[in-house]
């Protein structure tokens, strides 16, 4: 009796897991979906999906972190472009891959190492600088490109974008092992801890004896790396870069991490759960695809699917307040 | 006596979680006089004007105002029925004009319903010559007033809501000598109208000028309501501390300093205007008590020792040797640990593991390589932890929020206690918890000194102040005005110290 009761406890506190939710509605998804169509679960479509929101997942991981130390970041989409413009131009400039891929990322930590900085020494709500750093970013990709592509003939960095390991392309095994750390960094470390306890109480974490500006200035830097990983994955998909790379990211990244349980307010979230919020919107934008529903529905399902999530967990935190 | 009161208060109990805030109080308030409201901190002063405001509503009992029996829901509904309350923390809309504020949610309105903003401003005018405040001009934005002002437009929109009962939450506490004056002259002004006014304040010369009669709390009781004609100071204060305070812990107190080893001396310490010169020693072991009234300076004093706000001049020596804070993380370098007074906001994260919480200071302790952290020895330690402390919770995975307020601030304690501090400072430490949970934090304190590590006690309760410190150190506006051994300090004694200072400045 009482053991049925504490697993039956077990049990309840699992469904209270927003992210259990929503992978439940993914799975539920997926089984209707390889009814609907033959084509769904065959294996080049999975890995076509996987590789389709592979760029959103990384993304959500740096702006997953940044959401529970309580910012936001809404400059990932430019910076991706940013970062990948950059690097097409030192390639095109005659640098060797290694230098390439060495100022792409530090590209992308100076953007990042930049939003912390506007965000904390300066005092710019996180909203604001990177709104601001967001067009700033896009600007710079237009004034590099000229508004003109640039190719970028394939080399051994391109293998990031472009590259297979058996049927899975490089960019999703990148995407689970960069989920898998931004995981390990969230609850093994003491600056995945300090990130939980600055999201909780800046005070608090103070008074703790934690640098709560150095430890934003490290969340956003790292978003901004993983935003220049992104920017790399795309010149060596697309052999070359554009300005209008990863253009609107923002919102998909940060829909895939709300979807994925982090709550906006911060001081909590399982990062596990942005890999579910970005996988149900890929599988949705491919269920349009095979279903032949008009593409413009899709954008509405999107934002279904957003408010949905959002409105079972503040039902359910509503009810439990009580 | 019972038909000419305008309010009476029956019977009000009112718990709050861990806690019974307000107990069987009942009252009369009567019409036209100005009533004080006189307690230590948490005697449940506040709890009482939020309940007549219609901010809390009380468990068992219930008010009655003008006859009638009432029970507010929200304060709006207070307000309609003729009770404002006067926030420390003012309530007025910052970017909006005088006038706006005082019609706020009933503005004049012209014959197509938009705002009359002409009439607004002259009727506005009429409200504030009847108060002789006329030199503030309705038409400039609230932001742009001092304090005293602000305040004197939120009484002449408590007045011009027609209340018949009015309620002041520390008014003088940001006021000037003259503004005061001023202050209370209204209040008489109002008084001879016919409005009542519960007046709550620290100052106890307040009460002696303004009062009619006043009512002592304590410990959410009421304790007794006197004619201010009747009263003394020393009667007063006493009433406020009482005189039966249990003692739940006997200490070996220190007689002999002569051979002790300072671990920690401040020298001329000031902080923007808030400490003054402070300088004092803490010895190896001692527990030195820190008290005063709220606003002293004492929570600034720690927290700049510790970090938290910068100095602005001054020395700090540990050890023997000068030591530059910037921040707690170096405090805590130099073997110091704090419980803020703010339990929720500044020492909880509410919404992490009880685990999470217990080991956030110590956690660099428990990581390896790579800091990434040994979770076996995470548990283990907060395991024993849990245990050595009695904190109940269901488990080390519990969220924090879950827990009683005592069970928190065992886990805050927990958090320090594991990372060894030699100098801890605790800043109200038992405010808010109940009365078991308070002993077993006594004992902590106890054990703490026996063990060689160096306390300071911030706390408002003198009863807890004199039950556990060696000496004790009192504040009054940012200045220490003394440090009292146990065996010289009584009450009445730190009390004067408080009061006398009062006299003198007045």
């Amino acid at each position: 009796m009482s053991s049925s009761g504490e697993s039956n406890k077990k049990i309840k506190a699992l469904f209270e897991k927003p992210e259990i939710n929503v992978l439940i509605a993914l799975l539920v998804l997926c089984i209707g979906l390889s009814f609907a169509s033959p084509y769904f679960l065959t294996a080049k479509n999975i890995v076509n999906v996987l590789r389709q929101f592979s760029l959103i997942a990384i993304l959500a991981v740096g702006q997953a972190l940044i959401i529970v130390t309580g910012g936001i970041d809404l400059s990932v989409g430019s910076v991706v472009g940013f970062t990948a413009c950059f690097g097409a131009a030192v390639a095109r400039w005659g640098a060797p891959p290694g230098i390439t891929l060495l100022s792409i990322l530090a590209m992308g930590a100076v953007v990042g190492l930049a939003n912390g900085m506007l965000v904390t020494k300066i005092g710019i709500a996180p909203f604001i600088a990177t709104l601001g750093m967001m067009s700033i970013a896009r600007g710079f990709s237009l004034l590099i490109t000229m508004g003109v592509p640039i190719h970028v003939d394939p080399t051994w960095i391109s293998v990031f974008g472009g590259g297979y390991v058996g049927i899975f392309p490089v960019s999703v095994i990148t995407m689970l092992v960069i989920v898998g750390a931004g995981f390990v960094l969230a609850n093994n470390t003491t600056l995945g801890r300090n990130v939980y306890a600055v999201g909780n109480s800046e005070q608090a974490a103070k008074f703790s004896g934690i640098r709560v500006d150095r430890v934003k200035i490290m969340v956003f830097t790292i978003t901004g790396v993983l935003a220049s990983i992104c920017g790399l994955i795309l010149i060596g998909q697309l052999e070359g870069a554009d300005a209008f790379y990863g253009n609107g990211y923002e919102l998909d990244v940060i829909a895939a991490a709300v979807i994925g349980g982090m709550s906006l307010s911060g001081g909590e979230g399982n990062l596990l759960g942005i890999l579910v919020g970005a996988a149900l919107m890929g599988v949705l934008k491919n269920a349009f695809v095979l279903l032949a529903v008009p593409g413009y529905w899709q954008v509405v399902a999107t934002g279904v699917v957003i408010i949905g999530a959002v409105s079972l967990d503040s039902l359910r935190r509503k009810r439990t307040a009580r | 006596m019972g038909k000419n009161a305008i309010c009476r208060v029956v019977d009000i109990t009112k718990f709050f979680p861990g806690v019974v805030a307000l107990k069987n109080v009942s009252l009369d308030i009567r019409k036209g006089e100005i009533h004080g409201i006189i307690g230590e901190n948490g005697a449940g002063k506040s709890t009482l004007m939020n309940i007549l405001a219609g901010v809390y509503q009380p468990e068992e009992g219930h008010i009655e105002f003008d006859g009638k029996t009432v029970n507010f829901k929200d304060p709006r509904e207070a307000q309609d029925t003729g009770v404002a309350m006067i926030y420390q923390e003012l309530s007025l809309s910052r970017s909006m004009s005088v006038a706006e504020n005082i019609f706020q949610g009933r503005m004049l309105k012209n014959k197509i319903g938009l705002i009359n903003r002409k009439k607004m401003f002259s009727e506005c005018r009429k409200y504030l010559k009847n108060l002789g405040v006329d030199y503030i001009d309705p038409k400039i934005l609230v932001k742009n007033l001092s304090v005293s002002q602000m305040q004197l437009v939120e009484i002449t929109k408590a007045v011009h809501l027609n209340s018949k009962l009015l309620i002041m939450d520390e008014p003088t506490s940001s006021l000037t000598s003259g503004e005061i004056s001023f202050l209370m002259k209204i209040m008489r002004a109002l008084k001879n109208e016919g409005v009542s006014i519960l007046f709550i304040t620290h100052k106890l010369e307040e009460i002696i000028e303004i009062t009619d009669r006043i009512t002592v709390l304590r410990d959410g009781r009421l304790i007794e309501t006197l004619n201010m004609k009747d009263a003394t100071i020393n009667q007063m204060v006493s009433l406020m501390v009482g005189r039966d305070f249990e003692k739940i812990v006997h200490r070996q107190f220190i007689k002999d300093y002569s051979n002790k080893e300072v671990v920690l001396e401040v020298r001329d310490l000031n902080y923007e205007n808030k400490v003054k010169e402070a300088s004092f020693k803490l010895f190896k072991g001692e527990v030195l008590g820190l008290t005063g009234l709220v606003g002293a300076g004492r929570t600034e004093l720690l927290q700049c020792i510790f970090g938290v706000d910068r100095i602005s001049s001054g020395a700090v020596l540990v050890n023997d040797k000068p030591v530059k804070i910037k921040h707690p993380a170096d405090a805590i370098k130099l073997g110091m640990g704090m419980i803020p007074e703010g339990r929720k906001e500044q020492g909880m994260f509410l919404k992490l593991t009880v685990k999470d919480n217990m080991t956030m200071v110590h956690l660099k302790q428990l990581a390896g390589r790579l800091t990434f952290i040994k979770k076996k020895r995470q548990r283990d330690i907060a395991k024993k932890y849990v245990d050595e402390l009695a904190i109940k919770t269901p488990s080390l995975e519990q969220i924090a929020e879950n827990l009683s307020g005592g069970n928190q601030q065992k886990t805050i304690i927990a958090r320090w206690i594991m990372h060894e501090p030699q100098i801890f400072f605790l800043d109200e430490p038992t405010h808010g918890i109940d009365v078991g949970a308070k002993a077993e934090i006594y004992h902590f304190i106890d054990d703490l000194a026996k063990s060689g590590v160096s306390v300071i006690l911030l706390s408002s309760e003198l009863p807890e102040v004199l039950t556990m410190c060696d000496r004790i150190m009192v504040m009054h506006h940012g200045e220490i005005k003394g440090i009292l051994s146990h065996k010289e300090a009584d009450q009445v004694k730190i009390m004067k110290l408080i009061i006398e200072d009062k006299e003198k400045s007045a």
